[in-house]
């Protein structure tokens, strides 16, 4: 088959897509065809087969706009008017549904920031997918910042799934710096997945939270960095409310020459349980610093901060290799299983 | 089955010098042996060298008369399983990654809880938690051992398997042992525990890295003073 240049870049970019699609967790389907962007770039095309992929909510943004957008009886999906972004509106009572908001970036030296609000009412029990991957195959870094705001009305829960991927042979940086701001009103819980899964050159990732009373916060964060990649993951909770609690665990794996730093400070206004803990695994000549701070205002307020970093132990190596796996297949296996 | 010749092992710059002194021994197949001593004999070295975990200085392996000796870690678990006295802990990695992994294959959750209830831990309280510190030392030992129930193997070695847990698991682990002797598996146990050293076809003595002594129950037991109830 014989394809013109404008087509061999369109054939990439929907490969690139859905490559991001399925990598950032956006898209889990096996065929090809039913893929939310695999009959072309044509707009109206992805409009219908995302259509046909998601059951819900979503906004799909690619290479800085939209190419599909759906609201459902109980959700309200917007573009905002004043700046780039959208409101996304949850009916108090929601439940056990979902909104899915991947963005992906198959063209090289777009750079864009993306404000997205959710207001999620009272009650309401959803899931928030915002899956995020550029590919980059030219010589301009492409830029991504997603700044993520949820209010979160009170009884409400929320689990938030946000991973991050990059690839692509150009020169060009995949850069991608996430802003999540978290508001729980009373007895409310929000439980946030944060993957960087491979790929992304640059990130700074700011996580900032308050906690009203009775509310919870989970954050899972999974990181990992290699060549000259740089990661720096930033929390800030404020334990504002009367028996509100946080947990936050970073496990990371810096290879190569990549850095990485982790900050994550719990501030305890009221009488409360904090706890961080950042676990890394160091390979080659990879760095990673690990700040964390506790700011305890009050007798009443618990907070625990752990911190390791070590190279993968060589018990755990040699325990796989007894079990039949190469070296090589055992480090895999150890690094695979600790981004779980 | 597997045949020592004339291993030595010493750690350079050591005040010791010597770990292992010129060993030479023949396991037969189908056989129970126990190797036994003080600490600091160098037991758990023999059994590392035997897993290809630490190298001889001096000696040779051969396992079914090919000479193993250079083979990795990896080349030797085709046919030897290996209990650690220390059992691994994993982030990310559960009883049942683990249990897959022992089996060289993916296998169903069902087999998996086959392999823990033979150490006497209920499957759906085990098989998918991680194995981490949030495990005691008993449970981990126990899915140490599970983990090498689960090998296809043709020699099972256990560095001193009774430690850290109780009583109770103590005696399920005797009727592991002696299942495995009526299915004929070459076993290497390294012990200090009566009721294991009685099992023993062969019990071999170790002290300051040289065999002392070897030979039946009848023989050795009324040797060693001092051997735990």
């Amino acid at each position: 088959m014989n394809l013109t240049d404008e087509e061999k870049q369109i054939f990439c970019e929907v490969l690139a897509e859905n490559d991001i699609l399925r990598e950032s967790g956006a898209w889990q389907g096996e065929d090809e065809r039913a893929s939310p962007v695999a009959t072309g770039a044509s707009d109206a095309a992805r409009k219908r087969s995302f259509r046909l992929a998601y059951k819900g909510a979503y906004n799909f943004r690619v290479n800085g706009k939209s190419v599909g957008r759906n609201s459902t009886k109980n959700i309200d999906v917007k573009p905002k008017t004043d700046r780039s972004g959208l409101d996304i509106t949850i009916k108090p009572g929601t439940k056990n549904e979902q909104v899915h908001i991947p963005v992906a970036i198959s063209a090289t030296g777009i750079k864009e920031a993306v404000y997205n609000d959710f207001y999620i009412g009272d009650n309401a029990e959803v899931t928030i997918i915002a899956g995020c991957g550029i590919y980059n195959c030219g010589p301009t870094d492409s830029v991504h910042d997603g700044i993520h705001r949820f209010y979160v009305g009170k009884n409400a829960k929320i689990k938030y799934i946000e991973k991050h991927y990059g690839f692509g042979p150009g020169r060009g940086g995949k850069i991608l710096n996430p802003v999540t701001e978290v508001h729980l009103q009373e007895n409310s819980e929000a439980s946030l997945e944060l993957e960087q899964i491979k790929g992304v050159d640059s990130t700074i990732r700011k996580t900032t939270a308050d906690l009203d009373k009775n509310t919870k916060l989970i954050v899972k964060e999974r990181l990992f960095t290699h060549g000259r990649q740089t990661a720096e993951s930033i929390y800030e909770v404020a334990l504002n409310g009367k028996d509100s609690t946080t947990d936050i665990a970073s496990r990371s794996i810096a290879q190569d020459l990549s850095k990485q730093s982790f900050k994550a400070t719990i501030i305890g206004n009221n009488k409360c349980r904090g706890h961080s803990e950042c676990d890394a695994i160091l390979m080659d000549e990879a760095e990673v610093h690990a700040i964390p701070a506790l700011d305890a205002k009050t007798k009443d307020a618990e907070l625990i901060h752990e911190a390791a970093i070590g190279k993968i132990a060589s018990d755990q190596i040699k325990k796989l290799m007894t079990l039949g796996l190469t070296k090589k297949q055992a480090e895999s296996k150890i690094i695979n299983g600790f981004l779980h | 089955m597997l045949e020592l010749k004339d291993i030595s092992c010493s750690v350079k710059g050591g005040s010791r010098g010597k770990i292992l002194d010129h060993i030479s021994l023949r396991i037969k197949k189908g056989s129970f042996t126990v190797i036994t001593g003080p600490n600091g004999s160098g037991k758990s070295t023999l059994a590392d060298i035997i897993m290809g975990i630490k190298t001889p200085t001096t000696g040779k392996i051969f396992l079914e008369s090919r000479d193993i000796t250079n083979q990795t870690i990896t080349e030797r678990a085709e046919d030897i399983a290996y209990s650690f006295q220390q059992p691994v802990k994993f982030k990310g990695i559960t009883v049942y990654d683990l249990l897959n992994i022992a089996s060289g294959e993916l296998i169903a959750p069902e087999e998996a809880s086959k392999h823990l209830k033979k150490v006497g831990l209920n499957p759906e309280d085990y098989l998918t938690r991680e194995i981490n510190d949030k495990l005691s030392g008993g449970e981990l030992k126990r899915i140490e051992i599970a983990s090498v129930l689960a090998r296809p193997a043709k020699l099972f070695i256990f560095d001193e398997p009774e430690a850290g847990i109780d009583l109770w698991s103590f005696d399920n682990l005797i009727k592991i042992f002696k299942k495995l002797k009526k299915e004929q598996k070459t076993i290497i146990i390294i012990s200090h525990q009566e009721k294991i050293l009685k099992l023993a076809d062969e019990i071999i003595i170790l002290e300051k890295g040289k065999i002392k002594s070897k030979g039946t129950p009848s023989e050795i037991l009324p040797q060693i003073k001092g051997a735990k109830p």
